[in-house]
């Protein structure tokens, strides 16, 4: 079974690429038994705003293209 | 046509410490930061296109500047150099994780927060500032093109010479330490 360090290559991953089913189907168990997990994920994500959303940066020039897993 | 050039000077000035800071965190070196948007701002005055808005012309000179830290990354030999351990997944990264893969029970992550709020916080930004500064040379370079510069792993890769498995392991890495570094600051 998954545990924690693999889940969060994982979740890292889903920020770069869009997962195979068979990595988002064992992302997702994880995600619901572990909320250490889950609030990392939240993290992540948070992380994957940042160009979008900082300062110095002007919004219309933060458009990331093709981004996966933002959605 | 006095008055446009003018006008591009003014929004140039304004824009010039926005442009430093952002080439500063992609290049962490504040005289190669100066060069390179000395060199964005020349390039821009000598295209002199005009614009319909102010944050057009941003966009535009933000656009040129993406390009010369990108073209700076491609010459320099400095950022094709890595450590085998940078590049390997094998580590227990810096003991976050238990010898089973389970989270060390001081560096189980604690929430922040809502994301809103937290992107609106002006200490946030401040303190991701010292969080990537922080970070060891490279592993910041590959975060902030990709998260900052807005690149594909794929034009990551390009540019630094490296695989996929790579880059994803830098980012997996770098996200880590970010995310517990900020989270020591957020926090206390």
């Amino acid at each position: 079974m998954m545990m924690c360090r693999e889940a969060t290559r994982l979740m890292s991953l889903k920020q770069d690429r869009a997962l195979t089913f068979r990595e988002s189907t064992a992302l997702r168990f994880h995600l619901s038994m572990c909320g250490a997990c889950r609030t990392c994920a939240r993290q992540f994500d948070l992380l994957h705003k940042i160009g979008r959303h900082h300062p110095d940066i002007p919004r219309a020039s933060n458009d990331k293209g093709d981004r996966h897993g933002s959605h | 046509m006095t008055s446009a050039k003018q006008s591009t000077e003014e929004h140039i000035a304004m824009l010039r410490p926005k442009l430093v800071a952002f080439a500063r965190l992609q290049l962490r070196d504040s005289a190669a930061a100066e060069d390179t948007v000395q060199d964005t701002l020349v390039t821009a005055l000598e295209k002199h296109q005009s614009f319909s808005g102010r944050s057009a012309f941003e966009t535009w000179v933000f656009g040129i500047l993406k390009n010369k830290i990108l073209e700076r990354f491609r010459h320099d030999r400095r950022y094709l150099s890595w450590q085998d351990d940078e590049l390997s997944d094998e580590d227990s990264f810096e003991n976050l994780f238990k010898e089973n893969g389970r989270w060390q029970a001081a560096s189980k992550p604690t929430p922040w927060g809502d994301p809103d709020q937290v992107l609106e916080n002006a200490a946030f930004w401040r303190l991701l500032d010292t969080c990537l500064m922080v970070l060891p040379d490279n592993t910041a370079q590959v975060f902030t093109m990709r998260e900052l510069m807005g690149l594909t792993t794929q034009e990551i890769c390009e540019a630094l010479t490296l695989s996929d498995a790579n880059c994803w392991v830098i980012l997996h890495r770098a996200r880590l330490r970010l995310r517990a570094c900020i989270e020591k600051g957020w926090l206390t």
